[in-house]
């Protein structure tokens, strides 16, 4: 093992988004207070269909987990991506880590800027909105295997892309669909039967609502069945990053 | 004999394109050596550096370094190997000495900052070295790319090219770094355009065109066993070697360089050659020459000669 490999390739990663505070404190700051403005004082107090609870309270903890997935991806993505246009990653494939310790250090940087990006989101919240946490247990879990699937996808994004173009392809036509229709601005109640079924099939729709649950105490789903969907769906991301790494797909000639 | 650093057995790389970039070529590379890899653009110097720095897959065949094989005991290898790639990458959000020690890091060691500084100071950095790599010019860039090479003291540095596009002076003092290290015990296998210096600087060489070894021996050997002499013969301006002359002089290898007409003189017995022979034989053919004389090659001509004839 090379602990201090895989710990320097860690701090990279997070030192990035650690010096551009912008980044870290002020983009999420503001997305928060923008989102409060639109939902909150646009929108009043509406219910949510079949649920307890009115809309903007329905709705933060699914925009604080849409925030964490979008975050993970793009420090991944972001990553792979100006290392292969600028010729770097290859320092990357040159040095003595394995294929999972290099995984491991790329997800870790993803959970840690998607936790601090969240915990900011909601700090900036919590005086307009009762934010008392249901079940710790269930947020930290979600919110945790969320990161490394959406950071394992970045990190496999990356991989795929040839540049910034490609790469911003994937984020408009997979990742912003999935993550739009997975159930943060809605209940799944409240779709026809049909698109109820389709988006059990949204591995992204798991996340939110498990992730809401530990908030809100209320779901679409059950919630502790859900943890096996979301926990095996994170293994398999970070055995297929472990695979591509190692075969140094699209990396290597 | 002296152990062997590398020993690379039957390798062999064909791109996805198809492109035979290596076909199945062997070389060993003594221990402690000054090794020039030298070749034409697009002969396979790259593909087969970058197959060591694990960047290239190779189609078949094997690398045994310092007695490890390299492809199943990659990491050991690739802890003990700093490679300078011909292309300059740069790492847009870091300073020299960050980057320095990152790699550190990256290799499993703690930063020594004193190797650190004193490297920024030989690889003329320091100025630089708490300025954003986006300062530098492409010249500094290509010196941070060796530093990194050489950050964590790898007993084999493998450069592809670099003193490509660094002028005339600090090329020099490149050199004599290179030199200085592998006095010290660094064995060093570096590829490069400027003959002249990889004559003087090198212990050994090999050539190697379209993928396979041409030659490959210590410096001296080369330069005493393959290099030969030549007579050459200088005749009135724009004078060309037609295709019946160059046939009846084959024996003599005949060809035309910077405007005079080069005949190869073999060694025949102890200290004598065909000199009386070829110039016979030129006479008949040409007349008297305006200026000829008999030049002993270098490197740069047994370069020119070994490669070209590969191309016949
Ligand atoms: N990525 C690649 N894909 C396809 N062909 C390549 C690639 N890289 C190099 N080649 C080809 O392989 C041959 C050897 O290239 P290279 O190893 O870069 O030569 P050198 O470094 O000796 O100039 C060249 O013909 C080159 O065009
Ligand atoms: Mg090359």
């Amino acid at each position: 093992m090379n602990l201090r490999g895989t710990w320097t390739l860690f701090k990279r990663e997070t030192h990035r988004f650690l010096k551009v505070n912008m980044q870290t404190v002020a983009a999420p700051a503001l997305t928060a207070i923008l989102y409060l403005i639109v939902f909150r004082y646009a929108m009043g107090d509406r219910q949510v269909p079949g649920m307890e609870v009115d809309y903007f309270t329905f709705l933060i903890p699914g925009l604080a987990m849409m925030t964490m997935l979008q975050n993970a991806f793009a420090n991944t993505s972001s990553s792979i991506v100006i290392g292969k246009v600028m010729n770097v990653h290859i320092y990357l494939l040159m040095a003595p880590l394995s294929a999972i310790e290099m995984v491991i250090a790329f997800l870790a940087a993803a959970v840690l800027r998607a936790v601090i990006v969240a915990t900011v989101f909601l700090l900036v919240l919590t005086p307009f909105v009762d934010l008392s946490i249901h079940h710790f247990g269930l947020v930290l879990v979600y919110g945790i295997c969320g990161s490394i699937i959406m950071g394992g996808m970045g990190l496999i994004g990356g991989m795929w892309s040839e540049n910034f173009d490609s790469m911003s392809m994937v984020n408009n036509f997979i990742i912003l669909p999935l993550t739009f229709l997975s159930g943060v601005f809605y209940s799944i109640k409240q779709l026809p039967p049909l698109w109820q079924q389709a988006s059990h099939f949204n591995p992204f729709f798991y996340l939110i609502d498990g992730f809401r649950h530990g908030f809100l105490g209320v779901g679409d789903s059950d919630p502790f069945l859900s943890i096996g969907i979301v926990a095996g769906f994170a293994l398999a991301t970070v055995l297929t990053c472990w695979h591509l790494w190692r075969i140094g797909w699209r990396l290597k000639e | 004999m002296t152990p062997v650093a590398l020993s690379v057995n039957r390798l062999c790389k064909s791109y996805s394109n198809g492109k035979e970039a290596l076909k199945g070529i062997s070389l060993s590379v003594p221990e402690g050596s000054f090794f020039a890899l030298l070749g034409p653009n697009g002969a396979g110097k790259s593909t087969l550096i970058n197959i060591m720095a694990d960047t290239v897959v190779p189609t078949s065949g094997s690398i045994e370094f310092l007695g490890h094989d390299m492809f199943s005991e990659r990491l050991w290898c690739k802890g003990n190997i700093g490679v300078v790639p011909q292309e300059v990458a740069f790492d847009p959000f870091f300073t020299p000495r960050e980057v320095l020690s990152m790699v550190c890091g990256l290799y499993g060691q703690k930063p020594d900052m004193n190797w650190i500084n004193d490297l920024l100071e030989r690889l003329e950095l320091a100025e630089y070295a708490d300025k954003n790599t986006r300062q530098l010019s492409g010249g500094m860039r290509r010196r941070l790319l060796v530093a990194q090479a050489l950050v964590h003291r790898p007993p084999l540095v493998v450069l592809d090219e670099p003193t490509a596009g660094v002028d005339v002076k600090l090329r020099r003092r490149l050199w004599y770094y290179m030199r200085e290290l592998n006095a010290s015990g660094t064995t060093i296998l570096l590829t490069t355009h400027y003959l002249e210096e990889a004559e003087e600087l090198c212990d050994h060489v090999a050539i190697i065109d379209r993928g396979n070894v041409i030659t490959s021996s210590g410096m001296e050997k080369l330069l005493h066993e393959v290099a030969g002499s030549y007579l050459w013969l200088r005749y009135r301006d724009g004078w060309e070697l037609g295709a019946a002359d160059a046939e009846a002089l084959s024996e003599f290898n005949p060809r035309m360089h910077e405007g005079q007409l080069c005949l190869t003189l073999n060694r025949m017995h102890l200290r004598q050659s065909t000199f009386h022979h070829a110039y016979e034989s030129a006479m008949q053919r040409f007349g008297p020459p305006l200026d000829a004389g008999v030049c002993e090659e270098d490197l740069e001509d047994v370069f020119l000669r070994l490669t070209r004839e590969e191309a016949v």
